[in-house]
């Protein structure tokens, strides 16, 4: 029987070679999940190693600048490693522990999730491959530089579209390989079951301590959240502990590139079409034979032409809303967060970012928007520097 | 349920005799010279053909397949234009033809239509890689309500789950000769005999071992405990290196190896 399922996404549509391996996760986390020393644990782990709570920072000057609802952002890119990937990361290497694995492999886009893979090898002692496109290799190779110092090996995926979804199929290759000692971490809310309900728990974290931070600050619920949407994860965080209020607006920004009139974008839902990829069915942008679409951004991280499938409910049922953002918005959030609140995000948080942007001043001053900063720009500084004509090197 | 006498064009190939069966991927290097190979090696003794309909993202699939699939997309092999291609090699041949994809060009061709096309040009089968038992159900009626059978795979790591598995095959049984992806291995490790034997307790299913098969001397070592070979990148590596010239090479390989198999 079909496990899984967000209404008539998700399921486990995975080769054969792959099933013992993935009810092997699903089982070790059926009973972690519920384990209090793992909990204990794991929110060591996130607090002592990875700086957590993160902070649910009033962006005043934004606020008044924008002229409408008041912005808080909660800060994802202070955690280690710098973005929301960690919590997700340091969950499934303690369940990897648990199960007896010793080494980790990962599918990594702009790079941040397979460093924060990297990094709880290199905490945990596992071995630790990481595989990641060679058009994200081109340019994130700062982050490919920090995965080699943490001690993992890079793979260059030249592949199909050489960016995050070629990373994702030859990681599944090569767990195919080689599951005995080895567990995949997969880096987003996506995949076949158990992973968009495990990872999506692991991210929930986020929404967690928003709900509890801003009802301290506040005193009341906000009115909207918005998050990027590439596979999902810091959105599926951002989002959980909201989904029961049902008055929150959810809002999930995703990739635009050069437009959604334009063939060059990553706009699963705006653009996008039913189908089952990647261990799930979900919305993916594809052609009439169900052939993946190759897709683009100027982010990485977003640069995926699928979306996880608890998403893909919340966008059948309404719940949440998607929006596309273009490259050109990204860029002037950016730019704009930088200016305003001295807080450089990654390019991937900007498209959240440009959204609350639009929204803000057509809400009232009593209205509040949580922003999820997903990651910090450090590593989208050389880039964008480019996008702009500028040539520096890194 | 299956179609028992398509169930029979299946199983047939095993009833007196091992049986060789060969994979290519339509398109590649041209539907043109796709449906040539497949007519020759039909003529040089294959038994079963399998029909790869190219996908932009073949994750079961080792570096050889998968740049035959890259090569059949980029000459702008369609499905439909497949659909075409089987029509016409089914005027000149009644050998079984299986078809080898994932579930996304089935599933947003649309199930019914996929299969109802599938009956109407003379497709005996459909393998699909991501389709787990899990999941079956989604296609199985839809399959066998058009008389094709929906080949199940077995993997060295199915362990528990072999019977499971073996009670709901139908056509032949594909059983994965070691883990990982499609490719040519030099030495293969699984106990095969084992499976086979669990196999066998439950199904009378006819089994098949394919990935990583080459050579005539493994052909003959599986031959003798099971009941079919499958070749896939073998043939794919002829095909990618002699393009259009790969037809009387094809015609000989295909000899030896179903020489090859006792
Ligand atoms: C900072 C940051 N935000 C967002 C994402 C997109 O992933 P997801 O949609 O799973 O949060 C990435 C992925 O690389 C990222 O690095």
């Amino acid at each position: 029987m079909s496990k899984g399922k967000y209404g008539i996404h998700g399921g486990q549509y995975t080769p054969e070679t792959l099933m013992n391996a993935i009810i092997e996760v699903e089982k070790a986390y059926e009973h972690y999940k519920n384990d209090p020393a793992f909990q204990a644990e794991l929110t060591e782990l996130l607090n002592d190693y990875a700086g957590r709570p993160s902070r649910l920072y009033y962006a005043k000057k934004m606020t008044a600048d924008l002229g409408g609802a008041k912005i808080y952002l909660k800060r994802e890119d202070l955690n280690h490693t710098g973005s929301h990937k960690i919590n997700n990361v340091l969950g499934q290497a303690l369940l990897a522990k648990k199960m007896g694995k010793t080494r980790l492999i990962a599918e990594t886009g702009a790079g941040q999730h397979g460093v924060a893979t990297a990094t709880a090898a290199a905490l945990m002692g596992f071995e630790c491959e990481i595989f990641m496109g060679k058009e994200d290799t081109d340019r994130q190779a700062l982050n490919v530089f920090r995965m080699r110092l943490l001690g993992a090996t890079v793979h260059v995926v030249t592949s199909g579209t050489m960016t995050l979804k070629d990373a994702v199929n030859e990681t599944f290759r090569e767990w195919t390989t080689r599951v005995d000692d080895t567990h995949y971490v997969l880096g987003s809310v996506m995949g076949p079951h158990p992973f968009p309900e495990m990872v999506r728990d692991f991210q929930s974290v986020i929404s967690r301590e928003a709900r509890e931070q801003i009802l301290a600050k506040e005193g009341k619920l906000p009115d909207a959240v918005i998050a990027c949407v590439g596979g999902g994860s810091n959105a599926m965080g951002a989002f959980y502990n909201f989904i029961p209020d049902e008055y929150v607006r959810l809002i999930g920004c995703e990739a635009a590139g050069k437009g959604v009139e334009t063939e060059e974008h990553a706009a699963t839902i705006a653009r996008g079409s039913l189908g089952i990829f990647h261990g799930m069915k979900s919305y993916f942008c594809q052609d009439e034979y169900g052939q993946i679409a190759p897709v683009y951004s100027i982010s990485a991280g977003l640069d995926y032409p699928g979306i996880g499938p608890e998403h893909a409910h919340l966008h059948d049922t309404k719940r949440a809303e998607y929006v596309p953002i273009t490259d050109d918005e990204a860029v002037a959030a950016f730019e704009y967060l930088s200016r305003t609140e001295g807080i450089i995000p990654a390019i991937e948080s900007a498209h959240a970012i440009a959204y609350a942007m639009v929204l803000a001043p057509t809400m009232t001053k009593d209205q509040i928007i949580i922003v999820n900063v997903s990651g910090r720009g450090d590593k989208d500084v050389a880039a964008i520097a480019r996008y702009k004509g500028e040539d520096i090197h890194e | 349920m299956s179609n028992p006498n398509n169930v029979n064009q299946i199983s047939r190939i095993f009833a007196d005799q091992k049986a060789f069966i060969a994979f290519l991927t339509a398109g590649d290097p041209s539907l043109q010279k796709t449906e040539e190979f497949i007519l020759a090696m039909a003529a040089a003794g294959a038994d079963l053909i399998e029909i790869g309909i190219p996908f932009s993202d073949p994750i079961a699939e080792g570096p050889v397949i998968e740049a035959a699939n890259e090569r059949a997309l980029r000459a702008a092999t369609t499905t439909d234009k497949i659909f075409a291609m089987v029509g016409r090699i089914r005027e000149k041949t009644a050998i079984p033809l299986v078809f080898l994809t994932y579930m996304n060009p089935i599933f947003v061709y649309g199930g019914e239509r996929f299969f109802a096309t599938c009956e109407e040009v003379g497709i005996n089968g459909v393998i699909i890689p991501d389709l787990p038992y899990e999941e079956k159900g989604e296609i199985r009626e839809l399959a066998g309500g058009h008389g094709l059978d929906v080949i199940t795979l077995i993997a060295p790591t199915s362990q528990d789950r072999i019977q499971m598995l073996a009670r709901d095959a139908t056509g032949f049984i594909y059983l994965v000769s070691s883990m990982g992806v499609t490719g040519v291995r030099s030495e293969i490790k699984t106990d095969l005999a084992a499976i086979v034997d669990d196999i066998r307790q439950v199904s009378k299913t006819p089994v098949a071992v394919g990935f990583g098969i080459a050579t005539p001397e493994q052909a003959t070592a599986i031959s003798k405990l099971a009941d079919g070979v499958i070749v896939g990148s073998a043939i794919v590596r002829i095909i990618a290196e002699h393009g259009a010239a790969a037809t009387p090479i094809l015609s000989d390989y295909v000899r030896t190896m179903k020489a090859a198999l006792v």
